[in-house]
């Protein structure tokens, strides 16, 4: 017969002090896997989330980032612009978008260091493209004009970065005209300006990537592989999901760092439980010897102080949980490994996140709470009586 | 029997319950000591003298721009100057894009680099080969191990910034005084398949004539260019490397926010401990105070046990951790030059301590107020 589960919890109880301080440090291990699963969840949503499966980009033969030095030239845009199945718009002009990135240094907010930020150069007809993308304070910029507009979190996130603050490019000064909202994706790290004023200014003979939409998926697929196949263009064409999805990668030195973290701080705590549950049983000596006479069977001794032990991590868990709420949303940014420029990205508490902390709880409890209930349930009767 | 020898029979009185605390401890402070050596090796590790001596020219806007290739020249005659070399980051790719896999290739001027190196060590014939060779390369000794190279050996590096595949002979293998995973080659390799990048480099490393003229010459640099088409950053060697850490994000609060979890949890497990020990002993310190002890020895007595339960965690935590690195260290990679210093270990060993401190002071003294004849009375 199994031990009710009142007991585990009035005792738990009962001894308030111990079990609130081995709660809470378990609490700090779940808060710190937390911590770090949020930031790799945040940052793997911004990529999984940019891109749409019906636009594929090129970028030149043999290059994986839209900075690399070489890129698509005007006579290979000419040509991706004639290709059948790339989609129109209500104007019937090609969904073909020449874009040039470049990268400029920005002082972070709180004298953290400057850093790089993409800046995406374009016509409004990229703009279109990226539906997902709107302004929400101030205007577009106008084409033929150095002007640039921001990202709400480059607006946040770094000095001099308000509408009517001026970013130094190349040959001159752009001023700030607009804030857009890019829903979390990777563009939620860019700056965009207009791209023909950029090739008078810097005299850019090439593209450092073309969009371009197709019809439908399959389409995008066809011309996608009729990109790679064809010598003369030089192009690499992916899918843009694609392309965001491999620079996930990115999160690779937070997770790192994060794995080594987590596990020895948990192998701590483990011991610290470990700690609270053999002082749970020896206290108990007596009593459990009476459950015995009474007539529980080892097992069932075994399984109430593993439960015990459960239910303590469990408590550790959703304090932890509670301690990282105030974090969820904020934001913050590491270096992109594709581009070498800054992403930003935020902390996501997601569902999955969720469950892993508290399974990795559990994991402690059992871990720590195995050998003292293990230990409880083997003692002598008699001895334990005589206590 | 002395207070010493108490406090150490109390401390092992419950050896499972003072093991499990150490253990617990130790591997806090193992996490501790290495949160420390990467923070150390980031933001205080000292330039060594050559470093200190030199500068990192680039475009002041961005790495990613190039600048003109006279502007050596200009550099080179700038009082306090003296040497310059180009050299051009190449992020080619070496077998495949596994971070195991990585190094830096630069592409340089082979008979102007170890001017402003001059502590990498390399034999003169070697670098001469190296000299004669537009396809030859000057490799880490520290990667010619993990790699296996050799002198002979080819290296094929993709370009993935430049449409250009490099296939080069290894001329020679330097021995820096500290890890640089890097190769060196003739930057004309680059330019002969990417015509493009001739006459533009990436950025000068500039040798000034002592460490106390860089600041003036990084200013005659800045100064020099700064009306140009394409105006200059120029810093010493030591803020351009902290430069690209700024870039990870932001490591130091990352960095804080662990260690204060870390630190929290000790300071819970050392509290928790005590406070079962000391519980258990209400009566024994009625004992030892009808004996004639005072309160402050009482006080000592569980503050000492506490204290060295903590060092000694502390202590295995950091000698652990030193050997962790050091084995890391030397297998490539993230840890490369990275070393638990004596200091460090001395850091989180009394971090240690005045937690252990912290977490048992108030149950200690609790139980040094303790009323006699309550305490005799008391059934633990």
């Amino acid at each position: 017969m199994a031990i009710p589960l009142s007991y585990n919890l009035r005792n738990l109880r009962l001894r308030k002090s111990l079990t609130i301080m081995t709660a809470l440090g378990i609490a700090l291990t779940v808060a710190t896997a937390v911590f770090i699963m949020a930031l790799l969840a945040g940052l793997s949503k911004a990529f999984a989330t940019t891109g749409d499966p019906l636009n594929v980009l090129m970028l030149r033969k043999g290059s994986d980032s839209e900075l690399a030095a070489g890129g698509v030239s005007r006579d290979a845009m000419q040509v991706l612009r004639d290709l059948p199945g790339v989609a129109k718009n209500s104007k019937s002009e090609p969904l073909v978008s020449g874009e040039d990135i470049l990268v400029v240094v920005l002082p972070r907010k709180g004298g953290t260091g400057d850093t790089n930020v993409t800046t995406r150069f374009l016509t409004p007809l990229g703009i279109e493209m990226r539906p997902q993308i709107h302004i929400i304070a101030g205007r577009w910029f106008t084409p033929g004009q150095r002007e640039v507009v921001v990202s709400s979190s480059i607006n946040r996130r770094f000095e001099h970065a308000n509408i009517g603050d001026t970013v130094h490019i190349g040959k001159g000064d752009w001023p700030i005209v607009g804030i857009f909202d890019a829903s979390g994706t990777a563009h939620d790290s860019e700056i965009w300006g207009d791209i023909n004023q950029l090739v008078t200014d810097f005299e850019r003979t090439v593209y450092s990537s073309v969009l371009l939409r197709a019809t439908d998926p399959t389409v995008a697929q066809a011309l996608k592989n009729r990109a790679n196949d064809d010598q003369r263009l030089e192009l690499k064409g992916l899918i843009e999901p694609e392309y965001y999805a491999s620079q996930t990668r990115s999160g690779g030195p937070i997770k790192f760092v994060g794995w080594i973290v987590a596990t020895i701080m948990a192998i701590g705590s483990c011991f610290a439980a470990a700690n609270t549950m053999y002082a749970a049983v020896a206290y108990r000596g007596r009593e459990i010897a009476t459950l015995r006479v009474i007539g529980f069977s080892r097992p069932s001794i075994l399984t109430s102080f593993l439960l015990e032990s459960l239910i303590l991590s469990l408590l550790g868990a959703a304090l932890g949980i509670v301690l990282m709420l105030p974090f969820n949303g904020m934001t913050t940014g590491t270096q992109n490994q594709v581009t070498f420029s800054e992403v930003v990205f935020s902390l996501q508490m997601t569902a999955p996140v969720i469950i892993s902390a508290v399974l990795f709880a559990l994991i402690m409890g059992t871990l720590g709470g195995f050998a003292p209930a293990w230990h409880a349930s083997r003692r002598d009767i008699l001895t334990a009586l005589r206590d | 029997m002395t207070l010493s020898a108490f406090v150490r029979k109390n401390a092992f009185r419950n050896k499972r319950r003072s093991i499990l605390t150490i253990l617990s401890i130790g591997f806090s402070l193992l996490l501790l000591t290495f949160l420390i050596t990467v923070w150390r090796s980031f933001y205080d590790s000292k330039p060594s003298e050559q470093s200190a001596q030199r500068l990192i020219v680039r475009h002041k806007v961005s790495l990613v721009f190039n600048l003109p290739s006279y502007y050596r020249q200009k550099i080179q005659s700038l009082p306090h100057v003296k040497e310059v070399v180009n050299q051009q980051w190449f992020g080619g790719q070496y077998r495949d894009d596994k971070p195991d896999n990585f190094f830096a290739q630069f592409g340089t001027d082979p008979m102007e680099l170890l001017k402003v190196y001059p502590e990498y060590q390399i034999p003169q014939d070697q670098l001469e080969a190296w000299q004669h060779d537009r396809a030859g390369a000057i490799v880490d000794v520290g990667l010619a191990d993990k790699f296996h190279w050799k002198i002979g050996d080819r290296l094929n590096i993709t370009g993935k910034i430049f449409p250009v595949n490099l296939e080069l002979t290894i001329r020679g293998i330097f021995t820096p005084p500290d890890p640089t995973q890097a190769i060196y080659f003739n930057k004309d390799y680059i330019d002969e398949g990417f015509s493009r990048l001739k006459g533009s480099e990436g950025f000068f490393a500039v040798l000034a004539d002592s460490p106390d003229s860089v600041t003036t010459v990084a200013q005659a640099i800045d100064e020099q260019f700064r009306n140009s088409d394409k105006p200059t950053k120029s810093e010493s060697e030591h803020a351009f490397q902290l430069g690209f850490i700024g870039m990870l994000g932001n490591i130091k609060a990352f960095i804080m926010s662990i260690c204060l979890a870390v630190v929290f949890t000790i300071l819970l497990v050392c509290a928790n401990t005590m406070a079962m020990s000391i519980r258990e002993r209400t009566r024994e310190v009625a004992v030892l105070k009808t004996l004639g002890f005072t309160r402050n020895s009482i006080l000592g007595l569980f503050v000492g046990e506490a204290v060295s339960l903590a060092v000694v965690g502390g202590l295995i935590g950091s000698i652990v951790c030193f050997v962790l690195v050091k084995g890391m260290a030397s297998s490539g990679g993230f840890f490369t030059g990275m070393k638990v210093t004596p200091i460090t270990m001395a850091i989180a060993v009394l971090i240690a301590a005045i937690v252990g401190f912290a977490s048992s002071f108030i149950p200690s003294y609790n139980a040094s107020k303790v009323n006699i004849v309550d305490g005799l009375r008391h059934i633990g």
